[in-house]
Protein backbone atom coordinates (compact mmCIF):
# COMPACT_ATOMS: atom_id res chain seq x y z
CA UNK A 1 0.00 0.00 0.00
CA UNK A 2 1.51 3.16 -1.25
CA UNK A 3 1.12 6.99 -0.66
CA UNK A 4 -1.79 8.62 -2.89
CA UNK A 5 -0.81 11.98 -2.32
CA UNK A 6 2.62 13.35 -1.08
CA UNK A 7 3.63 17.11 -0.67
CA UNK A 8 6.68 18.02 0.11
CA UNK A 9 7.76 21.42 0.96
CA UNK A 10 5.04 23.01 -0.55
CA UNK A 11 4.62 27.13 -1.00
CA UNK A 12 2.13 29.22 -2.93
CA UNK A 13 2.76 33.05 -2.75
CA UNK A 14 0.27 35.38 -3.62
CA UNK A 15 2.46 38.60 -4.85
CA UNK A 16 4.01 39.22 -1.28
CA UNK A 17 1.56 37.36 0.47
CA UNK A 18 2.30 33.55 1.55
CA UNK A 19 -0.88 31.32 1.17
CA UNK A 20 0.68 28.06 1.98
CA UNK A 21 3.94 28.33 3.70
CA UNK A 22 6.38 24.83 3.43
CA UNK A 23 3.72 22.19 3.88
CA UNK A 24 4.50 18.38 3.75
CA UNK A 25 2.31 15.27 4.56
CA UNK A 26 1.35 12.26 2.89
CA UNK A 27 -1.60 10.48 2.64
CA UNK A 28 -1.74 6.64 2.15
CA UNK A 29 -4.20 4.90 0.37
CA UNK A 30 -7.39 3.52 0.84
CA UNK A 31 -7.15 6.64 3.88
CA UNK A 32 -8.98 9.27 5.17
CA UNK A 33 -7.19 12.96 5.73
CA UNK A 34 -8.97 15.64 7.53
CA UNK A 35 -7.23 18.94 6.10
CA UNK A 36 -8.28 21.62 9.32
CA UNK A 37 -7.55 25.49 9.83
CA UNK A 38 -9.31 28.63 10.41
CA UNK A 39 -10.93 30.36 7.34
CA UNK A 40 -7.73 31.78 5.40
CA UNK A 41 -5.43 29.11 6.38
CA UNK A 42 -4.66 27.78 3.15
CA UNK A 43 -6.57 24.71 2.85
CA UNK A 44 -8.67 25.56 -0.79
CA UNK A 45 -5.46 27.02 -1.87
CA UNK A 46 -3.57 23.58 -1.21
CA UNK A 47 -6.32 21.38 -2.28
CA UNK A 48 -6.14 23.71 -5.79
CA UNK A 49 -2.64 23.05 -6.29
CA UNK A 50 -3.49 19.46 -5.83
CA UNK A 51 -5.99 19.15 -8.23
CA UNK A 52 -4.16 21.18 -11.26
CA UNK A 53 -6.13 24.47 -11.16
CA UNK A 54 -3.57 26.40 -9.10
CA UNK A 55 0.77 25.53 -10.47
CA UNK A 56 2.46 25.96 -6.95
CA UNK A 57 5.20 28.72 -6.62
CA UNK A 58 7.36 25.85 -5.05
CA UNK A 59 7.53 22.23 -3.51
CA UNK A 60 6.77 18.91 -4.16
CA UNK A 61 3.42 17.32 -5.24
CA UNK A 62 2.65 13.30 -6.61
CA UNK A 63 -0.89 12.87 -6.66
CA UNK A 64 -1.48 8.93 -7.56
CA UNK A 65 2.32 9.12 -8.38
CA UNK A 66 1.82 12.10 -11.02
CA UNK A 67 3.03 15.62 -10.82
CA UNK A 68 -0.08 17.98 -10.63
CA UNK A 69 2.29 20.91 -13.08
CA UNK A 70 3.41 18.61 -15.72
CA UNK A 71 0.98 14.95 -15.82
CA UNK A 72 -2.25 16.94 -15.30
CA UNK A 73 -4.43 14.41 -17.29
CA UNK A 74 -3.12 11.57 -15.46
CA UNK A 75 -3.86 13.45 -12.13
CA UNK A 76 -6.99 14.58 -13.11
CA UNK A 77 -8.18 11.04 -14.26
CA UNK A 78 -7.22 9.98 -10.57
CA UNK A 79 -9.41 12.02 -8.20
CA UNK A 80 -12.70 12.79 -8.35
CA UNK A 81 -13.64 16.79 -6.19
CA UNK A 82 -16.28 18.04 -4.67
CA UNK A 83 -15.35 21.57 -4.24
CA UNK A 84 -16.16 24.50 -1.39
CA UNK A 85 -18.24 26.51 -3.86
CA UNK A 86 -21.07 24.84 -5.52
CA UNK A 87 -20.13 23.71 -9.21
CA UNK A 88 -23.04 22.45 -10.68
CA UNK A 89 -25.21 23.44 -13.79
CA UNK A 90 -28.61 25.16 -12.85
CA UNK A 91 -30.18 24.47 -16.06
CA UNK A 92 -29.65 21.19 -16.12
CA UNK A 93 -31.45 18.25 -14.55
CA UNK A 94 -29.43 15.91 -11.82
CA UNK A 95 -28.83 13.39 -14.50
CA UNK A 96 -27.72 15.42 -16.97
CA UNK A 97 -25.12 17.22 -15.01
CA UNK A 98 -24.01 13.75 -13.76
CA UNK A 99 -23.86 12.33 -17.29
CA UNK A 100 -21.95 15.32 -18.45
CA UNK A 101 -19.28 14.54 -16.04
CA UNK A 102 -19.07 11.01 -16.93
CA UNK A 103 -18.88 11.77 -20.80
CA UNK A 104 -15.96 14.74 -20.01
CA UNK A 105 -14.05 11.62 -18.24
CA UNK A 106 -14.34 9.51 -21.12
CA UNK A 107 -16.91 7.24 -19.18
CA UNK A 108 -18.45 4.86 -21.96
CA UNK A 109 -22.58 5.57 -22.74
CA UNK A 110 -23.80 2.40 -20.92
CA UNK A 111 -21.53 2.30 -18.06
CA UNK A 112 -22.01 5.48 -17.37
CA UNK A 113 -25.94 5.15 -17.27
CA UNK A 114 -25.59 2.25 -14.63
CA UNK A 115 -23.29 4.19 -12.40
CA UNK A 116 -25.64 7.40 -12.55
CA UNK A 117 -28.68 5.21 -11.23
CA UNK A 118 -26.44 3.30 -8.94
CA UNK A 119 -24.96 6.63 -7.35
CA UNK A 120 -28.03 8.99 -7.34
CA UNK A 121 -29.53 5.86 -5.56
CA UNK A 122 -27.03 5.86 -2.91
CA UNK A 123 -27.06 9.92 -2.35
CA UNK A 124 -31.20 9.35 -2.52
CA UNK A 125 -32.11 11.69 -5.54
CA UNK A 126 -32.65 9.04 -8.25
CA UNK A 127 -36.26 9.57 -8.13
CA UNK A 128 -35.75 13.46 -8.78
CA UNK A 129 -32.91 12.95 -11.57
CA UNK A 130 -35.66 14.45 -14.09
CA UNK A 131 -35.46 17.61 -11.98
CA UNK A 132 -33.69 20.79 -12.78
CA UNK A 133 -30.59 21.37 -10.39
CA UNK A 134 -32.07 24.92 -10.00
CA UNK A 135 -35.22 23.38 -8.01
CA UNK A 136 -33.11 21.54 -5.79
CA UNK A 137 -32.27 22.56 -2.12
CA UNK A 138 -28.62 22.87 -1.12
CA UNK A 139 -28.41 19.92 0.84
CA UNK A 140 -29.70 18.06 -2.84
CA UNK A 141 -27.09 19.89 -4.52
CA UNK A 142 -24.18 18.59 -2.01
CA UNK A 143 -25.23 15.28 -2.63
CA UNK A 144 -25.28 16.21 -6.23
CA UNK A 145 -21.69 17.11 -6.66
CA UNK A 146 -20.60 13.98 -4.07
CA UNK A 147 -22.44 11.52 -6.70
CA UNK A 148 -21.10 13.18 -9.47
CA UNK A 149 -17.31 13.39 -8.23
CA UNK A 150 -17.19 9.91 -8.08
CA UNK A 151 -18.88 8.38 -11.38
CA UNK A 152 -15.45 8.01 -13.06
CA UNK A 153 -14.11 5.54 -9.82
CA UNK A 154 -11.43 8.32 -8.92
CA UNK A 155 -8.56 6.47 -6.86
CA UNK A 156 -8.93 9.64 -4.69
CA UNK A 157 -11.71 11.72 -3.87
CA UNK A 158 -11.36 15.82 -2.35
CA UNK A 159 -13.99 17.54 -0.46
CA UNK A 160 -13.37 21.30 0.13
CA UNK A 161 -15.82 21.68 3.19
CA UNK A 162 -18.39 19.15 1.69
CA UNK A 163 -21.05 19.97 4.81
CA UNK A 164 -21.02 23.61 5.13
CA UNK A 165 -24.56 24.77 5.44
CA UNK A 166 -26.10 21.57 5.49
CA UNK A 167 -28.38 19.95 7.66
CA UNK A 168 -27.55 17.09 10.37
CA UNK A 169 -29.14 14.66 8.53
CA UNK A 170 -27.50 15.32 4.88
CA UNK A 171 -24.02 16.09 6.78
CA UNK A 172 -24.60 12.47 8.73
CA UNK A 173 -25.88 10.77 5.14
CA UNK A 174 -22.76 12.30 2.97
CA UNK A 175 -20.39 10.78 6.14
CA UNK A 176 -21.83 7.92 5.95
CA UNK A 177 -21.33 7.35 2.12
CA UNK A 178 -17.93 8.33 2.45
CA UNK A 179 -16.91 6.23 4.84
CA UNK A 180 -18.15 3.13 3.00
CA UNK A 181 -16.67 4.07 0.04
CA UNK A 182 -13.20 4.41 1.87
CA UNK A 183 -13.77 1.23 3.68
CA UNK A 184 -15.18 -0.95 0.63
CA UNK A 185 -13.66 0.34 -2.42
CA UNK A 186 -10.30 1.89 -1.12
CA UNK A 187 -10.60 5.26 -2.03
CA UNK A 188 -8.46 7.47 -0.91
CA UNK A 189 -10.16 10.62 1.15
CA UNK A 190 -8.69 14.05 1.52
CA UNK A 191 -11.17 16.59 3.07
CA UNK A 192 -11.58 20.04 4.94
CA UNK A 193 -13.81 20.90 7.40
CA UNK A 194 -14.84 23.55 10.09
CA UNK A 195 -16.56 20.76 11.98
CA UNK A 196 -14.28 19.00 14.46
CA UNK A 197 -16.76 16.28 15.63
CA UNK A 198 -16.87 15.59 11.90
CA UNK A 199 -12.99 15.06 11.52
CA UNK A 200 -13.35 13.21 14.83
CA UNK A 201 -15.39 10.77 13.67
CA UNK A 202 -14.07 9.73 10.25
CA UNK A 203 -10.58 10.57 10.01
CA UNK A 204 -7.92 8.26 10.47
CA UNK A 205 -5.31 11.49 10.16
CA UNK A 206 -5.62 15.10 10.99
CA UNK A 207 -3.78 17.66 9.67
CA UNK A 208 -3.88 21.50 11.30
CA UNK A 209 -3.15 24.19 8.90
CA UNK A 210 -2.90 27.79 10.16
CA UNK A 211 -1.20 30.98 8.20
CA UNK A 212 -0.68 28.59 5.55
CA UNK A 213 1.46 26.19 8.10
CA UNK A 214 1.01 23.24 8.93
CA UNK A 215 1.08 23.12 13.21
CA UNK A 216 -0.14 19.63 14.01
CA UNK A 217 -0.54 16.42 12.28
CA UNK A 218 -1.64 13.05 13.94
CA UNK A 219 -4.84 10.90 14.58
CA UNK A 220 -7.67 12.61 16.50
CA UNK A 221 -7.05 10.87 19.43
CA UNK A 222 -3.44 12.11 19.71
CA UNK A 223 -4.15 15.33 19.00
CA UNK A 224 -6.60 15.87 21.71
CA UNK A 225 -4.10 13.95 24.20
CA UNK A 226 -1.17 15.97 23.11
CA UNK A 227 -3.09 18.95 23.86
CA UNK A 228 -5.12 17.45 27.11
CA UNK A 229 -7.89 18.37 25.32
CA UNK A 230 -11.60 16.49 25.79
CA UNK A 231 -12.86 17.10 22.10
CA UNK A 232 -10.91 18.09 18.63
CA UNK A 233 -12.73 20.93 18.88
CA UNK A 234 -10.75 22.14 22.24
CA UNK A 235 -7.47 20.25 20.59
CA UNK A 236 -8.32 22.80 17.78
CA UNK A 237 -8.31 26.09 19.39
CA UNK A 238 -5.89 25.00 21.90
CA UNK A 239 -3.24 24.29 18.45
CA UNK A 240 -4.65 27.61 16.26
CA UNK A 241 -5.69 29.98 19.18
CA UNK A 242 -8.73 32.23 20.00
CA UNK A 243 -8.25 34.82 17.61
CA UNK A 244 -11.34 35.46 15.30
CA UNK A 245 -10.00 35.32 11.78
CA UNK A 246 -10.41 38.31 8.95
CA UNK A 247 -13.00 37.09 6.33
CA UNK A 248 -10.77 37.25 3.18
CA UNK A 249 -11.86 39.76 1.14
CA UNK A 250 -11.15 38.54 -2.74
CA UNK A 251 -13.53 38.11 -5.41
CA UNK A 252 -14.56 34.74 -4.42
CA UNK A 253 -15.57 35.66 -0.86
CA UNK A 254 -17.36 38.34 -1.60
CA UNK A 255 -19.33 36.17 -3.97
CA UNK A 256 -20.20 33.72 -2.04
CA UNK A 257 -21.30 36.26 0.69
CA UNK A 258 -23.73 37.42 -1.97
CA UNK A 259 -24.67 34.37 -3.19
CA UNK A 260 -25.45 33.87 0.48
CA UNK A 261 -27.62 36.54 1.65
CA UNK A 262 -29.58 36.46 -1.78
CA UNK A 263 -30.30 32.16 -1.07
CA UNK A 264 -31.07 33.73 2.40
CA UNK A 265 -33.33 36.20 0.40
CA UNK A 266 -35.34 34.05 -1.31
CA UNK A 267 -36.42 31.59 1.46
CA UNK B 1 -14.24 15.19 -29.32
CA UNK B 2 -16.30 13.95 -27.37
CA UNK B 3 -15.86 16.72 -25.09
CA UNK B 4 -16.49 19.14 -27.79
CA UNK B 5 -19.78 17.43 -28.56
CA UNK B 6 -21.08 17.01 -25.21
CA UNK B 7 -20.16 20.95 -24.05
CA UNK B 8 -21.59 21.97 -27.29
CA UNK B 9 -24.83 20.10 -26.88
CA UNK B 10 -25.11 21.75 -23.12
CA UNK B 11 -24.93 25.40 -24.58
CA UNK B 12 -27.71 24.15 -27.11
CA UNK B 13 -30.05 22.49 -24.25
CA UNK B 14 -29.43 25.88 -22.27
CA UNK B 15 -30.74 28.01 -25.22
CA UNK B 16 -34.03 25.57 -25.81
CA UNK B 17 -34.70 25.23 -22.34
CA UNK B 18 -35.14 29.60 -21.97
CA UNK B 19 -37.66 30.59 -24.52
CA UNK B 20 -38.09 34.25 -22.44
CA UNK B 21 -34.38 34.89 -23.31
CA UNK B 22 -34.98 33.60 -27.49
CA UNK B 23 -38.45 35.75 -27.45
CA UNK B 24 -36.37 38.66 -25.06
CA UNK B 25 -33.18 38.72 -27.40
CA UNK B 26 -35.66 39.22 -30.59
CA UNK B 27 -36.71 41.95 -29.02
CA UNK B 28 -34.63 44.78 -30.37
CA UNK B 29 -34.32 43.06 -33.49
CA UNK B 30 -38.28 44.01 -33.67
CA UNK B 31 -38.04 47.61 -32.94
CA UNK B 32 -34.85 48.17 -35.21
CA UNK B 33 -36.63 46.81 -38.11
CA UNK B 34 -40.27 48.35 -36.97
CA UNK B 35 -38.83 51.72 -36.50
CA UNK B 36 -36.38 51.90 -38.96
CA UNK B 37 -37.77 49.89 -41.79
CA UNK B 38 -40.75 51.31 -42.13
CA UNK B 39 -39.53 55.11 -40.48
CA UNK B 40 -36.64 55.71 -42.61
CA UNK B 41 -38.31 53.57 -45.62
CA UNK B 42 -40.31 55.82 -46.71
CA UNK B 43 -37.53 58.23 -47.38
CA UNK B 44 -35.37 56.02 -48.77
CA UNK B 45 -37.70 54.37 -51.38
CA UNK B 46 -37.89 58.26 -52.55
CA UNK B 47 -34.21 58.64 -53.08
CA UNK B 48 -34.95 56.03 -55.60
CA UNK B 49 -32.88 53.13 -53.06
CA UNK B 50 -35.35 50.63 -53.37
CA UNK B 51 -37.27 49.05 -50.28
CA UNK B 52 -35.76 49.28 -47.37
CA UNK B 53 -36.89 46.16 -45.39
CA UNK B 54 -35.14 44.32 -47.77
CA UNK B 55 -31.98 46.49 -47.36
CA UNK B 56 -32.07 45.83 -43.78
CA UNK B 57 -33.18 42.79 -42.84
CA UNK B 58 -29.72 41.22 -43.58
CA UNK B 59 -28.23 43.74 -41.18
CA UNK B 60 -30.97 42.91 -38.58
CA UNK B 61 -29.92 39.16 -38.46
CA UNK B 62 -26.28 40.26 -38.28
CA UNK B 63 -26.92 42.59 -35.17
CA UNK B 64 -29.27 39.77 -33.33
CA UNK B 65 -26.24 37.14 -34.65
CA UNK B 66 -23.60 39.79 -32.83
CA UNK B 67 -25.38 40.58 -29.47
CA UNK B 68 -26.28 36.73 -28.82
CA UNK B 69 -22.71 35.45 -30.25
CA UNK B 70 -21.04 38.21 -27.84
CA UNK B 71 -23.17 36.92 -25.23
CA UNK B 72 -22.55 33.27 -24.99
CA UNK B 73 -19.13 33.80 -24.47
CA UNK B 74 -19.21 36.02 -22.34
CA UNK B 75 -21.21 33.39 -20.30
CA UNK B 76 -17.89 31.97 -18.88
CA UNK B 77 -17.97 34.79 -16.54
CA UNK B 78 -21.64 33.33 -15.40
CA UNK B 79 -20.45 30.00 -15.30
CA UNK B 80 -17.29 31.40 -13.40
CA UNK B 81 -19.32 32.79 -10.03
CA UNK B 82 -21.74 29.86 -10.71
CA UNK B 83 -18.91 27.45 -10.68
CA UNK B 84 -19.60 25.22 -13.49
CA UNK B 85 -16.55 26.55 -15.50
CA UNK B 86 -14.08 24.42 -12.07
CA UNK B 87 -15.81 21.39 -13.00
CA UNK B 88 -14.94 21.55 -16.72
CA UNK B 89 -11.67 22.56 -16.09
CA UNK B 90 -10.74 20.18 -13.79
CA UNK B 91 -11.77 16.92 -16.32
CA UNK B 92 -9.33 15.47 -18.21
CA UNK B 93 -9.65 17.07 -21.50
CA UNK B 94 -7.64 19.47 -22.70
CA UNK B 95 -8.32 23.21 -22.29
CA UNK B 96 -8.26 23.87 -25.87
CA UNK B 97 -11.39 21.11 -26.30
CA UNK B 98 -13.42 23.05 -23.58
CA UNK B 99 -13.22 26.37 -25.31
CA UNK B 100 -13.85 25.10 -28.49
CA UNK B 101 -16.99 22.93 -27.59
CA UNK B 102 -17.78 26.51 -25.78
CA UNK B 103 -17.55 28.52 -28.80
CA UNK B 104 -19.11 25.64 -30.91
CA UNK B 105 -21.84 25.65 -28.41
CA UNK B 106 -22.47 29.59 -28.83
CA UNK B 107 -22.04 30.20 -32.56
CA UNK B 108 -24.86 27.43 -32.77
CA UNK B 109 -27.11 28.97 -30.51
CA UNK B 110 -26.53 32.96 -32.12
CA UNK B 111 -26.81 31.07 -35.86
CA UNK B 112 -30.52 29.98 -34.64
CA UNK B 113 -31.03 33.68 -33.20
CA UNK B 114 -30.33 34.72 -36.61
CA UNK B 115 -32.48 32.36 -38.23
CA UNK B 116 -35.39 33.01 -35.54
CA UNK B 117 -34.66 37.14 -36.93
CA UNK B 118 -34.70 36.13 -40.30
CA UNK B 119 -37.90 34.44 -39.84
CA UNK B 120 -39.37 37.51 -37.62
CA UNK B 121 -37.86 39.76 -41.07
CA UNK B 122 -39.96 37.21 -43.20
CA UNK B 123 -43.02 37.99 -41.03
CA UNK B 124 -42.79 41.72 -41.67
CA UNK B 125 -42.58 41.79 -45.25
CA UNK B 126 -38.81 41.21 -46.32
CA UNK B 127 -38.85 39.19 -49.46
CA UNK B 128 -36.12 36.86 -50.41
CA UNK B 129 -34.54 36.95 -54.31
CA UNK B 130 -33.64 33.51 -54.65
CA UNK B 131 -34.03 30.75 -51.78
CA UNK B 132 -31.16 28.59 -53.32
CA UNK B 133 -29.08 30.78 -52.15
CA UNK B 134 -30.22 30.38 -48.43
CA UNK B 135 -28.16 27.61 -47.87
CA UNK B 136 -25.09 30.05 -48.60
CA UNK B 137 -26.47 32.60 -46.36
CA UNK B 138 -26.91 29.89 -43.30
CA UNK B 139 -23.23 29.57 -43.61
CA UNK B 140 -22.11 33.16 -43.73
CA UNK B 141 -24.15 33.68 -40.58
CA UNK B 142 -22.54 30.20 -38.87
CA UNK B 143 -19.22 32.03 -39.36
CA UNK B 144 -20.35 35.52 -38.53
CA UNK B 145 -21.76 33.49 -35.40
CA UNK B 146 -18.03 31.53 -35.00
CA UNK B 147 -16.67 35.15 -35.26
CA UNK B 148 -18.45 36.80 -32.34
CA UNK B 149 -18.40 34.02 -30.33
CA UNK B 150 -14.77 33.86 -30.33
CA UNK B 151 -14.88 37.64 -29.32
CA UNK B 152 -17.31 37.28 -26.60
CA UNK B 153 -15.24 34.00 -25.32
CA UNK B 154 -11.63 36.36 -25.27
CA UNK B 155 -13.46 38.77 -23.76
CA UNK B 156 -15.41 36.65 -21.06
CA UNK B 157 -11.81 34.43 -19.98
CA UNK B 158 -10.35 38.45 -19.18
CA UNK B 159 -13.32 39.65 -17.82
CA UNK B 160 -13.34 38.68 -13.58
CA UNK B 161 -17.34 39.95 -13.35
CA UNK B 162 -20.03 41.45 -15.26
CA UNK B 163 -19.32 44.64 -14.80
CA UNK B 164 -17.40 45.45 -17.96
CA UNK B 165 -19.86 44.00 -19.76
CA UNK B 166 -22.18 47.54 -20.75
CA UNK B 167 -18.01 48.38 -21.57
CA UNK B 168 -17.68 46.09 -24.32
CA UNK B 169 -21.38 46.79 -25.17
CA UNK B 170 -21.23 49.90 -26.08
CA UNK B 171 -17.62 50.21 -27.18
CA UNK B 172 -17.09 47.43 -29.26
CA UNK B 173 -20.59 45.73 -30.30
CA UNK B 174 -22.50 48.71 -30.81
CA UNK B 175 -19.88 51.17 -33.03
CA UNK B 176 -19.03 47.65 -35.12
CA UNK B 177 -22.52 47.24 -35.75
CA UNK B 178 -23.49 51.05 -36.37
CA UNK B 179 -20.47 51.81 -38.17
CA UNK B 180 -20.82 49.22 -40.64
CA UNK B 181 -23.09 48.36 -43.98
CA UNK B 182 -25.88 47.02 -41.83
CA UNK B 183 -28.25 50.13 -41.96
CA UNK B 184 -26.70 52.27 -44.82
CA UNK B 185 -25.30 51.45 -48.23
CA UNK B 186 -21.78 51.51 -48.65
CA UNK B 187 -22.05 54.31 -51.54
CA UNK B 188 -21.40 57.98 -51.35
CA UNK B 189 -20.66 57.80 -47.88
CA UNK B 190 -18.26 60.50 -46.57
CA UNK B 191 -14.44 59.07 -47.25
CA UNK B 192 -13.50 58.28 -43.58
CA UNK B 193 -17.00 56.37 -43.04
CA UNK B 194 -16.62 54.46 -45.58
CA UNK B 195 -12.62 53.84 -44.74
CA UNK B 196 -14.16 53.16 -41.16
CA UNK B 197 -16.55 50.25 -43.06
CA UNK B 198 -13.73 48.64 -45.20
CA UNK B 199 -12.11 47.98 -42.26
CA UNK B 200 -14.93 46.59 -39.90
CA UNK B 201 -15.47 42.63 -40.18
CA UNK B 202 -19.18 43.34 -40.02
CA UNK B 203 -19.27 44.92 -43.32
CA UNK B 204 -18.24 41.78 -44.85
CA UNK B 205 -20.59 39.97 -42.43
CA UNK B 206 -23.57 41.77 -43.02
CA UNK B 207 -23.24 41.17 -47.28
CA UNK B 208 -22.27 37.90 -47.03
CA UNK B 209 -25.52 37.35 -45.63
CA UNK B 210 -27.33 40.43 -47.59
CA UNK B 211 -25.73 39.27 -51.05
CA UNK B 212 -27.18 35.65 -50.43
CA UNK B 213 -30.67 36.76 -49.87
CA UNK B 214 -30.94 39.36 -52.47
CA UNK B 215 -28.16 38.16 -54.70
CA UNK B 216 -26.03 41.04 -54.89
CA UNK B 217 -22.88 41.18 -53.31
CA UNK B 218 -21.09 44.45 -52.51
CA UNK B 219 -18.07 42.61 -52.57
CA UNK B 220 -17.02 39.26 -54.22
CA UNK B 221 -18.53 36.64 -52.05
CA UNK B 222 -15.73 35.22 -51.60
CA UNK B 223 -14.03 38.58 -50.69
CA UNK B 224 -16.63 38.21 -47.74
CA UNK B 225 -16.26 34.42 -47.23
CA UNK B 226 -12.85 34.59 -46.85
CA UNK B 227 -12.51 37.63 -44.30
CA UNK B 228 -14.74 36.17 -42.26
CA UNK B 229 -12.86 32.93 -42.45
CA UNK B 230 -9.30 34.40 -41.85
CA UNK B 231 -10.71 36.29 -39.03
CA UNK B 232 -12.92 33.63 -37.32
CA UNK B 233 -9.95 31.39 -37.67
CA UNK B 234 -7.65 34.72 -35.44
CA UNK B 235 -10.06 34.76 -33.24
CA UNK B 236 -10.94 31.74 -32.23
CA UNK B 237 -7.32 31.35 -31.57
CA UNK B 238 -7.01 33.78 -29.23
CA UNK B 239 -10.05 32.97 -27.32
CA UNK B 240 -9.09 29.05 -26.72
CA UNK B 241 -5.77 30.47 -25.72
CA UNK B 242 -6.32 33.13 -23.12
CA UNK B 243 -9.29 30.71 -22.40
CA UNK B 244 -6.30 28.07 -21.66
CA UNK B 245 -4.94 31.06 -19.56
CA UNK B 246 -7.49 30.97 -17.32
CA UNK B 247 -6.86 30.75 -13.18
CA UNK B 248 -9.37 30.31 -10.47
N1 LIG C 1 -6.37 34.46 -5.86
C1 LIG C 1 -5.91 34.94 -4.68
N2 LIG C 1 -5.19 36.07 -4.65
C2 LIG C 1 -4.72 36.55 -3.47
N3 LIG C 1 -4.92 35.97 -2.28
C3 LIG C 1 -5.63 34.84 -2.25
C4 LIG C 1 -6.18 34.26 -3.45
N4 LIG C 1 -6.85 33.13 -3.12
C5 LIG C 1 -6.73 33.02 -1.77
N5 LIG C 1 -6.01 34.04 -1.25
C6 LIG C 1 -5.68 34.24 0.17
O1 LIG C 1 -4.94 33.11 0.61
C7 LIG C 1 -5.31 32.76 1.93
C8 LIG C 1 -5.74 31.31 1.96
O2 LIG C 1 -6.98 31.17 1.29
P1 LIG C 1 -7.75 29.79 1.20
O3 LIG C 1 -6.81 28.74 0.76
O4 LIG C 1 -8.96 30.00 0.35
O5 LIG C 1 -8.17 29.57 2.71
P2 LIG C 1 -9.12 28.47 3.36
O6 LIG C 1 -8.25 27.74 4.33
O7 LIG C 1 -10.21 29.23 4.06
O8 LIG C 1 -9.64 27.60 2.28
C9 LIG C 1 -6.41 33.73 2.34
O9 LIG C 1 -5.83 34.73 3.13
C10 LIG C 1 -6.91 34.28 1.03
O10 LIG C 1 -7.40 35.59 1.19
MG1 LIG D 1 -11.51 27.28 1.68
Amino acid sequence: MGDMIVVQDLVKNYGNFCAVNHISFTVPEGKIFGFLGPNGAGKTTTIKMLTTILDPTSGFIRVNGHDPVHERKQVRRSFGIVFQDPSLDDELTALENVDLHGALYGVPRGERMKRAQTLLELVGLWDRRDDLVKQYSGGMKRRLEVARALLHRPRILFLDEPTIGLDPQTRNHIWGYIDTLSKEQNVTVFFTTHYMEEADRVAAECAVIDHGKIVAQDTPAALKQQTDSATLEDAFIALTGHAIREEEGNVMDRMRMMRAAWRGGRR
Amino acid sequence: MRAIYVLCIRQLKRYVRSPARIIGSLGQPLIFLLALGFGIGAIFKRAGAGNYIDFIAPGIVAMAIMFTAVFSGIEIIWDRQFGFLKETLVAPVSRFEIAFGRVLGGALVAMLQGVAAFILCLVIGFRVHNWLLVPVALVFMFLFSLLFTSIGTAIGSVLQDMQGFPLVMNFLVMPLFFFSDALFPLQDLPKFMAGALLLNPVTYGVDGIRGSFSSAFAFHMATDFGVLVVLSAILLAIGSYLFSKIQL
